[in-house]
Formats: C-alpha cells, structure tokens, sequence
C-alpha cells in the first residue's frame, strides 16, 4: 500500500525562503530519504515551489475560472511530497513518525499529513475475486488436510 | 502495539541480523540472537511505552545478546582474552558503543545489509530455500507470512529455513562478501531469488490464485533495496526496471470479473505511469545489459506503447536477439516467435513466418510440455485463418495447464473458435447453396 507524506506550506516556505546550507535541514531532509530508499520504500518525492507560482482552476456550472497565486492560509498549502510503498499502515506510521521536523527544529516546525492512496482493490468490487478467495480458501485447507 | 512492533521490527530486521551476524558470524545465529531483542520488545514496551529511538532499542538489545553468547561461548573454552580482543577489533569492547549504532558508520550497515544478502541468497542452497531465508532475514517477514504468500504449510516453511541455516553452517559459509573472482556467480544467484519471488507472486503457476501481489512487492521492494546498495551493477539496477516494468502492468491484469488479460488486450490506461517512469529511469541508468537489463528492454518497448498497436515489434524481436546471445533458451526462441508474428509488412516476419518457427520449436523436448507454445501457434493459427488447426492447438495448451484463471482463458478461447467455425461452415454452405442454384438457373 502507498502513502504520501505530505508536507504543508508555512508562510517562510510561501515566501520561497529557503532553508540555509548551515541549520542541517538539508542534510536531515536528505538522510531520511536516503533511509527510505536503502529500505526500498520510496516511490517519489518532491518539494514545490510556493503558491505564487501556481494558479487555481474552479469549476462551477460547467465554467472554469483561473485564479492565479500566491493563495492566503499558507497551512492549507502544500510544500512538498514524499510517497511511500509499505505493507501495512503502521509501518507507514513508523516512517511518518521518523520525519524530520520539515522547518526545523526551533519554532514552528512546520507538519506533515499522511494519506493513503487509493489501490486497485479500492474500485469496483469484483464478483470474480470473491469466488477466487473461497476457491483459495478451500485449496488452503485440502493443503492442510494432506499436509 | 503489536502491528507497531512488528512494523518497527519489519523495517530493522535486516539491519539487527547484519549487525549480529558480523559479531557471532553465522547468519542462523544472528537470526535467533535478534529475534531475542523482538521478544524482549514484545514484552517491554506495551508495558512501558515505545521507546524514543525504538531502532536504537533493538539494536542494543540484540549486539549484548549476540555479546553474551560469544562470552558464554569463550568462558566454555577457555578463551577470555581471546575474546576480550576479538570484541575490541569489532569495535564493541565499550557498551556505549552500542546506541549511536543506527546513526554512525552507514557504510558499515551498507556493508553488513550486502554481507547478508549474498549469505542468504548462496548458491549452496536450492532457490526454494534461498527465497524463504531472504523474506525471513532481509524482508523480515515471519514464518507465517511466508508460508501465506507461498500458500505452502507454515510447518513446511520453517523447515526450509531451519534447514537453509543448518546447510548454511554446515558448508562452512562465512559472513563475508564474495570475493571479486565470484562476485558475478553469487550476484546472478540473489538476482534470481528475487526474480523467482516476483515470478511467483507475479504469475502462480498453480491452482486459483494466479497473482499474489504481496509477494511481487516484496520482490521489488528487495530489488529496490539491492539497487540502493550496488547503484552500480548493471543487472541489478536492469532487474529493478525490469520488476518496476512489469509491476505496472499489475492493475490491467485481470478484467472486472477477475479473468485474466493478456498484455495485448489491457486496458492500459489502468498501467501504473509511475512504477513505468521509475523503471524506465531506472532503465537509463543500465549502458550493458545482461539477461535482466534486456528484458526490461523488452518491457520498455511494451510500456512506451500507449496503444498495443503502437509496440516496436522489429525492437523486440532483435532485443530478443541479443538475448538470445547471452541467455538462450527455447523460452525465449518462443517469445521471440511471438514477437515475430506481430510485426507487420516485412518480407521475413508475421505470422506465416511465425509458424514455422513455432512449429520448429514444437520439436523442442522441453518446449512440448509448455502450454504458450500451443497458446502461441493457436494464436498465429487463428490470425491465419487456420480456425481447425487453431482450435486442435487450443486444445493442447488447456491439456497441458493446471492454473484455473488461465484454463478459462483458454475455453473461453475454444468456444470462440467454435463459433467462426461454425459459422464458416454455415457460410460454406450458403456457398454451395448458391452453386446449386446457379447449375439450376
């Protein structure tokens, strides 16, 4: 199962601030993922630049209106991504609690939100797959029986 | 709790193991000594909370349980001093060591993670073998979830393992990177454990259950570790792309009823667009391939298709070629018909020529008994409009397959060329119908 650890925007990030070579953000930033990869859990990950260089596209009514950034509640923005593949929910939760503090350590640190992502099993039930776990069931047990 | 630990212990395993089994030496060892520091986690922290630093935890639990045994171990032979510096020279002559562990020296983690694996993976024991120790020390899955993902008895698994550390001990195989004279030889045999692990979640060979996700992931999850630690060796990075190619496919796989459907007849909108950019990013990164590199080659040109229309068949088949030079089999002389029988408008190939290569290949001993050889020429029978012959090599395959998803595929495949038949005939028919009424007129 996928998750993206989602990184929000804070009004230093909206500015297009960058964290300094020196305050080890960098660095951090870069061995967590470099722990994600060695463990063969990292799909992707991004960091994106501030809202003003993005724009909006509403719909109502059929029509589209573009509004062009910075957009207000830095909170509600994102800044980046990091998209993980792992075999359960907790484990998703032990790398999300190893992340380091997005802004650092002092102050605000910024915060992250993990979802999930939808999988293939999340769609349209399939008539054929519940007849296959009970043919597979039944199979397990024959095993067993001659085991 | 548990789930947390388990997921904690999930994503340490192989680094507790590594770190142990540099100490006693003997990956069994090492696994049991580890397990301790599980158990003793088990115990403890639904008790007293998670720990902050929960991998720092085990990791000093499980170096004192692997220095507790070589104590007990040299205290039984006489053997203090020896130890005492034995212990200095692994740098562990001080507790205080143990706890930035995690922290320091990654590139001894790196080096004890590959030390592992090509311990796992040794050539002295069968692949069978090989995969269960992999998903046990290097995945760190247990002994159940192994025999859930193999659909074998959970008896029968722990006994393949127990018996893998034992052949393991027995030969004699030290915890050591190979040497650079057989690096090659033990590279190919952990590549094909984790080919075999995908394989056999990617297309099960028997009974109902034909794909077994969890199994593919752990496969690519393993490769994906292997490409981290060797960034440099062609034919890792060439299996990753080649499982990360392939696993795209994964969600077109089967139809809304859970039928199988062949790559051809996939809906591709439904591959995955970012294991096909990881692995055709991956694949950039491959200048010599081997027998890995160029099937994901091969499975490239399948993704860079948006429609099946669109595959380079002419790439393939001389991707097939060199392949064949490396690696030949009558596997691949298949696919490589196949391949053939696509390509359209060129003096040499389509389906005709297809033929004859299949029917060479009909005469392969090893080839008689496999069903995509009859599924093969059916196909290249049919686009022929050979629909007798067609149904006859249609026939055979569903003889010769066992997997249930597959031999419908196959019936339904039949009762389809039932249908042109029968209504060729009747077209046939209609025809003399007219002749006679032309004589009459």
């Amino acid at each position: 199962m996928r998750f993206m650890i989602i990184v929000h925007a804070t009004a230093r990030s909206e500015a297009g601030i960058m964290p300094g070579p020196d305050d080890g953000l960098m660095a951090e930033m870069a061995a967590y993922h470099e722990e994600l990869v060695k463990a063969g859990v990292l799909l992707d990950a991004n960091g994106l630049k501030p809202s003003s260089t993005g724009w909006r596209i509403r719909y109502q009514d059929g029509q589209r209106t573009i509004i062009d950034g910075p957009f207000a509640e830095s909170k509600e923005l994102i800044a980046g991504y990091t998209m993980i593949q792992v075999r359960s929910r907790e484990e998703a939760m032990e790398w999300a609690r190893r992340f380091p503090a997005p802004f650092g350590k002092q102050g605000d640190g910024g915060m992250i939100e993990v979802r999930q992502l939808f999988e293939e099993e999340d769609f349209a039930p399939q008539p054929g797959r519940e007849e296959f776990k009970q043919i597979r069931a039944e199979l397990q047990a024959q095993k067993a029986a001659q085991g | 709790m548990q789930e947390q630990i388990a997921a904690i212990w999930r994503i340490e395993a192989a680094r507790l193991v590594g770190a142990v089994a540099r100490v006693v030496r003997d990956i069994g060892l090492a696994e049991d000594l580890a397990q301790d520091a599980l158990v003793q986690a088990l115990e403890r922290w639904p008790r007293d909370g998670l720990p902050e630093q929960p991998a720092a935890w085990l990791m000093t639990v499980a170096k004192r349980r692997a220095i507790d045994h070589l104590r007990a171990q040299a205290l039984h032979a006489g053997k203090r001093e020896e130890l005492a510096r034995e212990l200095a020279t692994l740098g562990l002559d001080h507790e205080a060591d143990f706890a930035p562990a995690l922290l320091d020296a990654r590139e001894r983690i790196d080096d004890d993670q590959l030390r592992l694996i090509f311990t796992a993976c040794h050539p002295v024991l069968g692949p069978e073998a090989r995969a269960a120790l992999a998903l046990k020390v290097l995945a760190g899955l247990s002994t159940t979830e192994i025999a859930r993902a193999f659909l074998a008895q959970e008896s029968t698994i722990a006994q393949r393992i127990v018996r893998a550390k034992r052949t393991l001990a027995a030969a004699g195989v030290g915890f050591e990177q190979p040497l650079a004279a057989e690096r090659q030889a033990r590279l190919a045999s952990v590549l094909e454990v984790v080919y075999l692990i995908f394989n056999e979640g990617h297309a099960a060979t028997d009974g109902p259950d034909w794909l077994r996700p969890a199994l593919c992931d752990e496969a690519l999850r393993l490769a994906r570790q292997l490409a981290a630690l060797m960034p440099d060796e062609s034919e890792v990075l060439g299996l990753l792309a080649l499982l990360e190619l392939t696993a795209a496919r994964l969600p077109a796989r089967r139809d809304a009823k859970g039928r199988p459907v062949l790559l051809l007849e996939q809906d591709r909108t439904r591959w995955d667009r970012l294991l096909i950019h990881r692995g055709l990013e991956t694949l950039e990164r491959v200048h010599e391939p081997g027998a890995y590199g160029l099937q994901a080659r091969i499975a490239a040109c399948h993704a860079r298709a948006v429609r099946a229309e669109d595959t380079d068949w002419l790439r393939i088949v001389a991707l097939y070629d060199a392949l064949a030079q490396i690696a030949p089999s009558p596997v691949v002389a298949l696919n490589q018909a196949i391949a053939i029988s696509m390509v359209r408008d060129q003096p040499g190939y389509g389906p005709a020529a297809a033929l004859d290569l299949l029917d060479g290949l009909a005469q392969e001993k090893t080839l008689r008994a496999y069903p995509w050889l009859h599924g093969a020429r059916a196909d290249v029978l049919e686009r022929l409009g050979r629909f007798t012959d067609a149904r006859q090599a249609c026939e055979a395959a569903l003889a010769l397959t066992r997997n249930a998803a597959d031999r419908e595929l196959l019936a339904a495949r039949v009762e389809r060329l039932d249908a042109y038949l029968a209504s060729a005939s009747a077209a046939a028919s209609d025809n003399i119908f007219c002749i006679n009424a032309k004589k009459r007129s």
